[in-house]
């Protein structure tokens, strides 16, 4: 891949700055370090960033955050805030095909030591109890109308279906039904995809993972966050919206192509085709993107349901017993409208956030009350074989629009790592480090292997480093259900 | 001529695809895509679907005659992998598209593709005929 010739100039430690120029309406600043800044400059991201700048109503600049890389129109942890009010506009590609594709993260009462005697017997009752895999089918099934319900009201769906206790809202971003959702504004074609995969965990990068804290390094918010011991065991899940997002993502990208003309808007690359928020074809938009916002969190709720029971089963306590209570749900490929104070006017924004995680401070009002003093919790999944990270928003984050990075990044592309790990067993190795991999797909496990990622270590690095979010402790894996 | 080979590309799956003329490269295009969802060894079809769409330009039209059929693939369940591309312009296509149920053939399946991608893509005319890059979100 060729080396790229954008401009850098350098800020601070972690931060660099692409000069305004051009058609670039703000400058670009990418978090990052020196050394992941080289991996950086060897694909496409940073042009990427700079036509991002070119959005019609992006306000002050076009962010990366360190596992940034080259995704289609915007690069994957990427950030984007637009001012609404003054025909900023709204990009299904800055927001991604996998809309809501986020992570969840539950604790427990549980130890290591409970655990890893009986690991190998866990992950195969979590693999067969949560239906994973390419165009996975879930056990969940709804009438059209019930459909309808799921996108409007989200998680809240799941917890009326029983699917879970009212406090699980409050640990999730939008307490897990985002407002404005409008089903009318779906396809046929979207409902099709969905209507079956309610409850499923999907495939590629998707994840449950069973995990132990082994690095415990703020105390004081771990204990608010729940975890307060090395050891403590963890369960991970990493899904998105499925078909329908796809579909919703394919079905805006190529209509508004349609309409950039009527606005007057050109944009560098097809896949950041926009309208104005405020637009017709904004609106709809935003009201389709909400749909499967909400379908997601449904997801998410659905399948820590499918695992609570799994755990019940398993040591033969209540989930309740086993004090699985979620700590935090957040997405990392969705827009959101926030208000931001921008010189000295407070102001309704469009913050696209693909592949990058909410990230909001302490004392930020839409925080549970529990983590008013702690700030937002953060999950950052890292690779299969090594670790993840749970980190918690900061006050500084508001020069990021209260946004931080999302996970590793890859570095190999897919077929680099397939041609990597030829011949090798990547579940022999992890198991050899103690680790128990399921997967359903045949390509999956190579594809997905340790070494095809970024050191999420060297990442998150950044984003402490930078202030914009702080480490709060370190989780490894102990058995891991892959789609 | 070979029909697709995989290139390189960090966080999907892009193909490069080739065709004597353009039915040709819409038909290797969406073998492609289908051999890197399943095992296409040895399936003989037993199911089709008719495709009949529009689109204002050649690549667009590509991109949606490759989420068509993925459209299928997830709701119908079906691997399709030969193609009766009857009449193709700029601006349309009508086709026969078949495959078989992935029921039985569940572990067949490799790779989730979520959709056909516009990253980059870009139909080239050249001697030998026509080829294309395109890359899929996985």
């Amino acid at each position: 891949m060729q080396e790229t010739q954008i401009n850098l100039e350098k800020i601070d430690e972690y931060r660099w700055r692409i000069p305004k120029t051009g058609a670039m309406r703000v400058p670009g600043v990418i978090y990052a370090d020196d050394k992941l800044l080289a991996d950086i400059r060897k694909d496409k991201s940073l042009q990427q960033v700079a036509n991002v700048a070119t959005l019609p109503g992006i306000l002050k600049y076009s962010l990366a955050m360190p596992d940034i890389h080259w995704g289609y129109g915007f690069c994957i942890g990427g950030v984007a805030a637009t001012d609404v009010d003054a025909g900023g506009v709204i990009s299904p590609g800055g927001v991604g095909f996998d809309i809501n594709c986020g992570l969840r993260l539950v604790r427990s009462n549980l130890n290591a030591n409970d655990i890893k005697p009986r690991i190998k017997d866990l992950v195969y009752a979590l693999f067969n109890t949560v239906p994973a895999g390419v165009g996975s089918e879930g056990k969940i099934r709804v009438s059209a109308d019930e459909e309808k319900n799921i996108l409007v009201k989200g998680a809240a769906w799941a917890i009326a279906k029983g699917y879970g206790i009212k406090e699980d809202l409050e640990f999730t971003e939008e307490k897990g039904s985002m407002q404005g959702a409008d089903p009318s504004r779906v396809s046929e074609r979207a409902y099709e995809r969905g209507k079956r995969q309610s409850g499923t965990l999907g495939s590629g990068n998707h994840f449950i993972e069973v995990q132990a804290v082994d690095q415990i390094y703020d105390e004081k918010t771990a204990e608010t966050f729940g975890i307060n011991k090395i050891g403590a065991i963890t369960i991970m899940i990493h899904s998105g919206s499925r078909g329908f997002g796809y579909q919703v993502c394919d079905e805006y990208s190529r209509s508004m192509i349609g309409t950039l003309s009527k606005y007057n808007i050109s944009v560098p690359d097809r896949q950041l085709a926009c309208a104005p928020v405020k637009s017709i074809e904004g609106q709809a938009y935003v009201g389709a993107m909400a749909c499967a916002a909400n379908y997601a969190w449904n997801n998410r709720q659905c399948l820590m349901y499918l695992v609570r029971e799994v755990f019940e089963k398993f040591f033969g306590r209540s989930f309740k017993d086993l004090g699985m209570d979620l700590v935090y749900d957040v997405a990392h490929n969705i827009a959101k409208f926030e208000k931001y104070n921008i010189d000295g006017k407070e102001k309704l924004l469009c913050v696209h956030r693909k592949g990058a995680t909410r990230a909001f401070g302490p004392g930020h009002p839409d925080l549970p009350p529990r983590y008013k003093d702690a700030g937002q919790p953060v999950i950052i999944p890292g690779d299969m074989g090594r670790q993840s990270f749970l980190l918690a928003g900061t006050k500084k984050a508001e020069e990021t629009f209260f946004s931080t990075c999302h996970g590793a990044g890859r570095v190999l592309s897919r077929t680099a790592a397939i041609s990597a790990c030829r011949g090798r067993s990547i579940s022999k190795e992890l198991a050899e480090k103690g680790i128990v991999v399921m997967a359903t797909g045949r390509g999956t496990l190579a594809e997905e292997a340790p070494e095809a990622y970024k050191d999420v270590t060297q990442v998150v690095g950044v984003v402490h480093g930078a202030g914009i979010s702080k480490l709060v402790c370190r989780m490894k894996p102990l058995g891991v259900v892959k789609g | 001529m070979k029909r697709y080979e995989q290139i390189p590309h960090t966080a999907d799956i892009a193909i490069k695809a080739y065709g004597k003329d353009l039915k040709e490269l819409f038909f290797n295009a969406a073998y492609g895509m289908f051999d890197i969802i399943a095992d296409l060894s040895n399936l003989n079809k037993s199911v089709s679907i008719d495709v009949n769409l529009e689109a204002p330009c050649r690549e667009e039209l590509l991109v949606s005659w490759l989420d068509e059929l993925l459209y299928n693939f997830y709701t119908k369940g079906i691997i399709f992998f030969e193609f009766d591309i009857v009449d193709l312009a700029d601006t349309r296509i009508m086709a026969h598209a078949h495959g078989r149920l992935v029921g039985e053939n569940r572990n067949r399946l490799k790779t989730e593709i979520k959709a056909a991608t516009y990253h980059d893509l870009k139909i080239e005319e050249g001697e030998d005929g026509y080829t294309v890059q395109i890359v899929f979100d996985v």
